[in-house]
This record gives C-alpha cells, sequence and structure tokens, in this order.
C-alpha cells in the first residue's frame, strides 16, 4: 500500500519535472523522485542501492544540477 | 508524417523487447550462479554481506572497470572545464545563511565519520565503497557551498584519488603474483562478522571509498571554481 502511494507520488512529480519551465524547480522535484526511488529500493530490500541511490541521485546530482543552474539561466525559454 | 515514422519504429522496437521477454518463464529461477552465491558465499568469502563478495570478489574486475569510467569521467570534466590556474573565476558569491553555516561546521565532520563508518563496515552491514564515497563527497557539497572559509584543494583530492586507485590495482597483482589470478582473496578470512575478516574485500573497499569520495568532491569542486 505504501509502496503504491509511493510510485504514484513518483510518476507525478516526474512529469511535473519534465512539464516546469522553472528549472530549479525542476531539479528539486528530481530530486524527490531520486529520493523516493531511494525508499523504494529499501522497501524491495536492497538497502544497499538504496543508500548509492539516496546519496547520488538525491544529493550530489541535485547539488550539480544547481550548480549548473546558477552559471546559466534558471528559466527556461520557450 | 515523421510522427507515423517514428510511431512506427517505436512498434518494431517494442515487438522485438517483448518476443524474447514473453519467453522467459516468469518467476523461476534459471541462474545458477545466483544459487551459488546464496549458498556458498559465506564459506568462500568470509563476508556477511552478499551484496559486497559479488561486487568486490566475484565481481572484482568489473568494479575496478567502473572505477576507471568514474576516473575517466572526472578527468573529461576537468579537461572541459580547464582554466588557467590565475584566471579562476573570483566572482563575488554572496554570504551564505546563518543556518547553513552553522549546520555545515556542526555536520561536516558527522558526515565524514559516516561515510567512513559506511566504507569501513562494507562487508558487515549494508553499503560499501561507492555509498560511503557519495557520502562523504555530499559533505563536502556543503563545504562547497556554504563554508567558504575552508578552502578545499583540488589538486590534493586528485593525489588522494590517485593513491586509492593505485592501492586498488597493487592489490589485485600481489592476488596475481601470489595465487595465480588477479584480485586473489590472498588474505585470511577470519572469523565471521568480525571488522578485520573477510580477506582483501576492507582493504579494496577503503580504497575505493576514498577514490569516490575524493572524485566526486574534485568534480563539484571543479564546477564550482573553475567556470564563469
Amino acid at each position: 500500500m505504501v509502496a503504491i502511494i509511493l510510485v504514484i507520488i513518483m510518476l507525478i512529480a516526474a512529469v511535473v519535472a519534465a512539464v516546469l519551465k522553472d528549472l530549479l524547480g525542476a531539479v528539486i522535484v528530481a530530486a524527490l523522485v531520486s529520493l523516493i526511488t531511494a525508499i523504494l529500493f529499501y522497501l524491495l530490500q536492497a538497502p544497499d542501492v538504496a543508500m548509492a541511490e539516496a546519496s547520488i541521485g538525491a544529493a550530489l546530482e541535485t547539488v550539480i544540477f544547481v550548480i549548473a543552474i546558477r552559471k546559466t539561466e534558471r528559466f527556461e525559454d520557450k | 508524417m515523421r510522427k507515423i515514422i517514428a510511431l512506427i519504429f517505436l512498434a518494431i522496437l517494442l515487438w522485438g523487447i517483448t518476443k524474447p521477454v514473453s519467453r522467459i518463464p516468469f518467476g523461476t529461477n534459471k541462474i545458477k550462479v545466483a544459487e551459488h552465491y546464496i549458498t556458498k558465499d559465506i564459506t568462500e568469502t568470509g563476508a556477511a554481506n552478499v551484496v559486497t563478495s559479488v561486487v568486490v570478489l566475484y565481481r572484482g574486475f568489473d568494479t575496478l572497470g567502473e572505477v576507471t569510467i568514474l576516473f575517466i569521467a572526472a578527468i573529461g570534466l576537468a579537461s572541459i572545464l580547464y582554466l588557467p590556474r590565475k584566471k579562476v573565476s573570483d566572482e563575488v558569491l554572496e554570504e551564505s545563511s546563518l543556518i547553513l553555516r552553522t549546520g555545515c561546521r556542526f555536520l561536516f565532520p558527522l558526515i565524514l565519520l559516516f561515510g567512513a563508518y559506511i566504507f569501513v563496515h562494507g562487508h558487515l552491514t549494508p553499503g560499501g565503497g561507492f555509498q560511503g564515497g557519495a557520502i562523504i563527497a555530499s559533505g563536502f557539497a556543503l563545504i562547497f557551498l556554504s563554508c567558504r572559509e575552508r578552502v578545499v584543494s583540488t589538486v590534493k583530492l586528485g593525489v588522494v584519488e590517485s593513491l586509492a586507485g593505485m592501492t586498488f590495482v597493487a592489490v589485485g597483482l600481489i592476488g596475481l603474483a601470489t595465487g595465480g589470478y588477479f584480485l586473489l582473496s590472498f588474505l585470511p578470512k577470519g572469523t565471521l562478522n568480525m571488522l578485520f575478516s573477510a580477506g582483501i574485500i576492507p582493504v579494496i573497499y577503503v580504497a575505493i571509498g576514498f577514490k569516490v569520495g575524493s572524485e566526486l568532491a574534485g568534480i563539484i569542486g571543479n564546477l564550482m571554481e573553475r567556470t564563469q
């Protein structure tokens, strides 16, 4: 049951990340997708993969994208 | 017209994937090697964590390849972003908030400790070199973002990374010299669940932890300092 709710939130977050014009917001939502993926890995009894996903997907990837956005532009042109 | 062609190609691709996959009986164990890992693993390697012994011993050569890919990616990024030392961007960054600064001073040692714990205990508990290294690198990301009075030298990170990579290869070569094949576990297995056990797994995971941590921290440092 928890897993189903998490998957639904994850799908919504993934679509929002693709649609959003504010790239900083999109990066944060993409980090949410990674975080939920990590929780799902943990629920599927794969704690090793969950740790890697949480630290790389949710933390480092977000930092790298935020630095890239700060050096370029925040809003996507039409 | 182009969309129709794209749809046709997608349909062909879908058919090509589902056709072979549908022939695999669902839910039955077809891979004999997984059975071997689960039943024989602990007596063969002496590591309590099965995933670790697969990653470091049974598939140790693949792990070396993975680490090499990461190394090449970091070199590629550094060479794309390369600026001569004197032209490193000196744009004025705005002061970070009190919460971020205090949190950074307080949390950075704890994050390092946790990352080190993860990779030192890789053969006993979930986690290992990659996970511990990524956690350490996220601690360095905190430094780069908020504690700017602490200077992190990307050159020194590169030295640490190279030494760790050479340790990995050297341990593998010692195995080749003593027992006849690369990455042979030449150290004693010890007792299960002790910190000094499981042969060369702890040595290799400490090396991987240092390597991945310094590499990812170096990537973030290069992105912060060397772009304009």
